[in-house]
């Protein structure tokens, strides 16, 4: 009785700017996720052709050196919190209600809060670049004691990050309580999409990590303004302190980054090699494992910082351990694909390129859990190139390939094909072209973070910069088609996808404003 | 309009403009902090205008939720997803706090002792600091803040622990005579530990007093006086939080809310209780005790 009331007090679709202000829908809440994810690519994307365009040539020549660290740290910060961390919680707002049979999230007004929170967070932050002192310069990680040379803008940067803390809180809460309470009957944890599985572990990982964060911010924050000494090594205090609690949550943070990519490759493999997943419960396992490993080793983001030798064995053996669950990952993509009936569109494109790619950057992480080894990696250009191909050809192309995937579910039009694929092409060639020298800049021993490089290194340095520049102008062309495919197109079936399968797809395309207003049987 | 317990239905909640409110309200405040932390005049202002939006958006948004509860608009289906909300809710306040007791160990088991030349190729004691020894509580080599003396763990803090203890044991009771529908039993156990959350207050704001005036440790007192304050003043406020929670089902016992079957809002209160009491055991035995 009660629920039909509210259902007839939502049928009348809100409209107007208080549609999106105060909305508890989950489609609404994704797509304004989405849009702002996409938003803050082009702003983080703007920032990185402004370091590239620096460094086209060694000297200086187009930007001071101050405005030069400050673009790599909110660069980072931006891409991450900004726009892989948004964009993975607009498909799961989209995705997991619809995938479990549920008519929404379980808790929709906190959902609204979660998104709107981030706008703010994010005005706050940007808007440092423009206070005395300039924005943050110390990079994204905040080491101290230099971060806390920061001017004005200190404050300002810790509490957004604050603040983008708690939107990250609310959100994983969400998906937690809406994966366990809201499921269609029938519809046990073992039969879920993988991509509500992996969301499942990175929302608990979230919740475990974000406190974790708002303490270390919160403690450079106490330093600075009311005297305390936890980073003071004459109060007894240790700046690498700092470093082992930002890297505690940094390094699951990491999985945060990578794990609904991993889900959302899950489902699209399958479908289009028309082959049920190879492996479905040790992807669960190894998603878990991955997720309890990420834990136990974060010290090896510091070999370089002079631990005990106990901790740097230690963080070296646990960090090779994730190539195994990984390998299993890999192995299981690579089986379901094995004699499938394959056809290569655009989503399908994207996928085999994350998982060629993703596997360098795995190859390249592995050369650097090696502790000697890392001692010669450690803050070069080879760990720009480790990290951007595990984000770039991996989370974001992760992204890329689920938006193609599902837009036709949720705008019910299909995409320009040639489009698309011309898309996938440009990136692909071009973040090649960009990532791909790093390793050998990196390995000869430039340093990351300078704004001015070494004669021997000019060659390198020009062929990314052309990369870099060429995989921006390709997101214009992702602009358009999104845009385009928002307006209008061909059709979509229900189904969409000839192999798809999957609640999703068993809705309208666009799918009704609540989902599953009765929930399905699962058999 | 009955209790649908068993419905086949789901529930949405209606739109509300309590979020944007809350974002409002939280970004007036810290941008207000920030702007004072760096010395702006108006920052005090503004950071407590945010302050009263952002009190303003917990009384709406709670009194929303309240009115809806009570006219039994929520099915079994909802009160789980509240459950598994403040479970992990919760979950996050003990990580919060994991990170200050990380901290903590760290100074206590790495840090001082390096400083004091323990280790394998700990050169800092050597050249920087010769004379200094790894004890603790300590301010550091340079002690930073000055002679001060520690804060003993068998006077107030033993009679704290007590305190919060029985209040632990006051809310359960408080829970049975809910559970029997007896309300005069319901009231009094809440009464009984919102005045001990009180009394544990203030205490703990006389033992603050004493610190600062009579054993000069004070924030600022090295990694001592910074693990000391910082743990046991995010304590202090998550009580005050946990306080004002059970006034709040205290005001509602006594209007007649809550029945032996649906009373979340009271467990939710009551389990955040026990994490609040939980953690003060790990600030006792860690902080003050060993």
């Amino acid at each position: 009785m009660s629920a039909v009331m509210a259902d007839e007090h939502h049928e009348e679709h809100p409209k107007g700017i208080t549609r999106w202000l105060f909305t508890t829908n989950h489609k609404d809440i994704g797509t304004l996720y989405l849009f702002l994810a996409l938003i803050m690519f082009f702003i983080g994307g703007f920032m990185a052709l402004i370091i590239r365009a620096e460094l086209f040539q060694p000297g200086l020549q187009v930007v001071e050196p101050q405005f030069f660290n400050s673009m790599t740290t909110m660069h980072a910060l931006i891409m991450i919190f900004g726009v892989v961390m948004p964009a993975f919680t607009g498909l799961a707002n989209w995705l997991i209600p619809m995938m479990v049979g549920a008519t929404d999230m379980a808790l929709p007004r906190m959902n609204n809060w979660s998104f709107w929170i981030l706008p703010f967070a994010f005005t706050m932050l940007i808007s440092t670049l423009l206070m005395d002192g300039g924005g943050p310069a110390g990079g994204w990680t905040l080491y101290p004691p230099l971060s806390l040379q920061t001017g004005t803008a200190l404050p300002f940067v810790i509490f957004s990050i604050h603040l983008m803390g708690l939107s990250s809180i609310m959100g994983s809460i969400n998906v937690i309580a809406t994966i366990l309470n809201m499921r269609a009957p029938g519809m046990t944890l073992m039969k879920m999409p993988l991509f509500v599985w992996t969301w499942l572990i990175t929302a608990y990982l979230l919740i475990a990590t974000m406190p974790v964060l708002a303490g270390a911010v919160t403690m450079l924050l106490t330093d600075k303004f009311f005297g305390t000494s936890f980073f003071n090594a004459a109060g007894g205090g240790d700046p690498v302190l700092f470093q082992h609690i930002f890297w505690f949550f940094g390094h699951p943070e990491v999985y945060v980054l990578i794990l609904p990519a991993f889900g959302v490759i899950s489902q699209i493999i399958p479908t289009f090699a028309r082959k049920p997943l190879f492996g479905y419960s040790s992807m669960v396992y190894a998603t878990a494992s991955i997720a309890f490993l990420s834990f136990i080793v974060w010290a090896h983001h510091m070999f370089t910082v002079g631990m005990p030798l106990a901790g740097e064995m230690f963080f070296m053996f646990t960090t090779m351990l994730i190539a195994v669950p990984t390998g299993v990952k890999v192995f299981n993509w690579v089986a379901t694909m094995w004699r499938g009936s394959m056809t290569f569109e655009t989503p399908m494109l994207f996928a085999i390129g994350f998982i060629m790619m993703f596997t360098i950057g795995g190859f390249s992480g592995l050369m650097m859990a090696i502790t000697p080894v890392d001692f010669q990696y450690h803050d070069t250009y080879f760990i720009v190139a480790h990290f951007h191909y595990v984000l770039v050809p991996g989370a974001i192309f992760s992204i890329i390939a689920a938006v193609y995937y599902w837009l036709p579910k949720w705008t019910g039009h299909m995409y320009n094909e040639k489009l698309g694929k011309l898309h996938f092409w440009l990136s692909t060639i071009f973040v090649n072209l960009t990532f791909f020298p790093m390793h050998f800049i990196g390995l000869a021993g430039m340093p990351r973070r300078i704004p001015d490089y070494s004669l021997q290194f000019v060659e390198f340095n020009q062929i990314a910069t052309i990369g870099a520049f060429g995989f921006g102008f390709a997101q214009l062309l992702f602009l358009y088609i999104v845009l385009q495919t928002v307006r209008g197109g061909q059709k979509a079936t229900d189904q969409v996808w000839e192999g798809a399968h999957g609640l999703e797809w068993t809705l309208a395309s666009p799918p009704p404003y609540h989902s599953f207003t009765t929930p399905p049987e699962v058999k | 309009m009955a209790h649908t317990a068993d419905s086949k239905n789901y529930y949405i909640p209606h739109g509300s403009h309590w979020p944007i409110v809350g974002s409002i309200g939280l970004t007036t405040l810290l941008v207000g902090f920030s702007m004072f932390l760096n010395g702006v005049g108006m920052g005090k202002m503004l950071a407590l205008a945010g302050l009263v939006i952002t009190v303003i958006m917990i009384f709406g948004w709670f009194g929303t939720v309240i009115k809806e509860s009570e006219a039994g608009t929520y099915n079994n289906q909802v009160d789980r997803s509240f459950r598994w909300g403040m479970f992990w809710f919760i979950f996050s306040e003990v990580m919060f706090f994991a990170g200050f007791f990380g901290a903590l160990f760290y100074a206590r088991q790495l840090s001082v002792p390096w400083l004091g030349g323990e280790g394998i190729g700990a050169a800092t004691n050597s050249v920087l600091w010769s004379g200094f020894e790894n004890v603790w509580p300590t301010n550091g080599p340079g002690e930073v803040g000055g002679k001060f003396e520690a804060m003993p763990a068998w006077g107030l803090p033993a009679i704290n622990t007590a305190i919060l203890l029985s209040s632990g044991v006051t809310i359960t009771w408080a829970h049975w005579g809910l559970k029997e529908n007896k309300r005069n039993h319901l009231i009094w156990g809440l009464a009984a530990t919102v005045a001990l959350g009180s009394l544990f207050l203030y205490f703990q704001a006389i033992e603050y007093v004493h610190a600062y005036h009579e054993l000069n440790l004070k924030l600022s007192t090295g990694v001592y006086g910074s693990t000391f304050f910082m743990l046991t003043g995010f304590h202090g406020m998550h009580v005050t939080i946990g306080a004002i929670m059970l006034f709040v089902m205290l005001l509602r016992a006594i209007k007649g809310h809550f029945t032996p079957k649906h009373h979340f809002a009271f467990e939710a209160a009551a389990w955040y209780w026990h994490f609040v009491d939980v953690v003060w055991l790990g600030l006792f035995i860690f902080v003050y005790w060993l």
